[in-house]
């Protein structure tokens, strides 16, 4: 016995409510945040996960609030992401009650506040996103993509992987582009290939549609833990459920 | 002056808010305050000392703000709760930036050996050691009432004390060799997970904690 692979519901967050898209657009209203996290703790999770993709700038302040009342009544590790810019929004977001914040397009603009923010407050709340996405006109396989999956960076994700760990990170929590809202499965080759090359933990995401992609996330792309949105949002599954399947299938989990 | 019953210390480092609040839920009609005043620390009846990031920033934050001398008192007089960087600080030394610690307790700090991150199987082990793993309980205590042995705790952490004396050692986890993950030395109990993340059991732990009197 040892180490149980995690299981982390993701909230998506927009004006004050919980939504789910499909590819990165169509969003479905989901629930009320505080209410959906205490859902997911009773059921089990091992940590919950909150990206504020609020667009307008009136309502970034929302996300606080929200952290702040799930942190009264839900005690186990949150982790924010999501317009997070500046070491300030780091340190407001865990004064909110957060215990980890993630850091994705303003890695890629200023690599420097990865660096910064670890040294401040270690790289245990640091978690790394990184949106990746297949592509055939690059000399690697996986590209990085920012703004929500809007923008090309030229960077290759493996590789980007790597230096994000080297300035700090804790942790990686790797979305496969062509894979979310698809209910397709995990991309396990982009997975494998960045849980081979770094020694930090790799949170799976992106295109979770049953309980046996979880169990792949973890066998085949070495996944330490797996993100999942809309298979619990709507109950097609109950957190219980995936961590018994995952346990028939010999994989370790809290129960 | 005002006095209040458990001072969580506040020295810049770490998730203070979620500790807090962990306490408060556990410590109804109890008052909780978050502090960096050595003066309100040294009035307290418990002290609650949490601790993350790197231990050479938390020992430097600590001397910055005075709170050297009133942590060592606390530990030495009264309930006394360490967590994570808050445990590893009450030792001699850490590897981690060659830090000397409080050296309340007789030993090191060290990190997972790289070359022995490998599990029964073969397959690499991470580090940092990030989520719940088991914690077993090698001695009786109070805090362990209503904690059934082998519970799975919230760990996340890249060092980990080795006591000199294992007599102090509370509890172990193994990732992949046993270390120590719980102390509990007279009035001192520190755990290397985090208890204000660990669900009910963390909060069970904490509740012990708040209702001790050893």
């Amino acid at each position: 016995m040892g180490l149980a692979k995690r299981i982390i519901p993701c909230l998506d967050v927009t004006d004050g409510r919980v939504v789910k898209g499909v590819n990165f657009l169509e969003l479905r209203d989901a629930g009320d945040p505080v209410e959906i996290a205490k859902r997911y703790d009773d059921q089990g999770a091992d940590e919950l996960t909150f990206l504020d993709i609020t667009a307008s700038s009136d309502n970034r302040d929302l996300i606080f609030h929200i952290i702040e009342a799930v942190a009264c009544q839900v005690f186990i590790p949150l982790t924010v992401g999501g317009g997070v810019r500046e070491v300030e929004d780091v340190r407001r977001l865990l004064n909110a009650g957060a215990d980890k914040v993630s850091i994705n397009t303003t890695a890629v603009l200023n690599p420097k506040m990865v660096q910064d923010a670890t040294a401040r407050f270690g790289s245990q709340c640091i978690v790394v996103a990184i949106d990746a996405k297949k592509v055939d006109n690059q000399p690697f396989e996986w590209e990085v993509f920012t703004h929500g999956g809007r923008n090309p960076t030229g960077l290759d994700a493996v590789k980007w992987a790597e230096y994000m760990v080297s300035l700090g990170a804790g942790e990686l929590l790797v979305t496969s582009m062509d894979r979310d809202g698809t209910k397709i499965g995990f991309n396990n080759q982009l997975n494998r290939a960045i849980s081979n090359a770094v020694d930090v933990p790799l949170i799976a995401s992106g295109g979770v549609g049953n309980l046996q992609h979880l169990v792949d996330g973890i066998i085949l792309g070495g996944a330490d833990a797996v993100l999942a949105a809309s298979i619990f949002h709507y109950g097609e599954y109950t957190v219980e459920q995936a961590k018994e399947y995952m346990q028939q299938q010999g994989i370790e989990v809290r129960l | 002056m005002q006095k209040v019953d458990i001072a969580v210390v506040d020295y810049g480092m770490g998730n203070l808010r979620s500790v807090s609040k962990a306490v408060e839920h556990v410590a109804s009609g109890k008052s909780v305050v978050v502090t960096s005043d050595p003066d309100l620390i040294q009035s307290a009846e418990r002290v609650v000392f949490p601790g993350q990031g790197a231990m050479p920033d938390c020992m430097r934050e600590l001397d910055a703000r005075n709170l050297h001398e009133v942590i060592i008192d606390s530990a030495k007089n009264k309930p006394f709760f360490g967590i994570c960087i808050g445990m590893q600080l009450l030792f001699d030394h850490s590897e981690e930036g060659d830090t000397a610690g409080l050296g309340l307790l007789k030993g090191d700090v060290k990190h997972f050996a790289s070359d022995q991150m490998f599990d029964e199987k073969g397959n690499k082990l991470k580090v940092p050691h990030i989520g719940w793993n088991q914690v077993y309980q090698l001695q009786l205590h109070p805090l362990w009432v209503g904690v059934a042995d082998a519970t799975r705790f919230y760990h996340v952490h890249s060092y980990y004390v080795a006591p000199q004396d294992n007599t102090v050692t509370a509890g172990v986890t193994e990732y992949p060799s046993r270390f120590t993950s719980a102390i509990a030395h007279d009035n001192i109990f520190a755990t290397q997970f985090h208890v204000e993340k660990s669900a009910q059991a963390g909060l069970q732990l904490l509740s012990n904690f708040v209702n001790w009197k050893p």
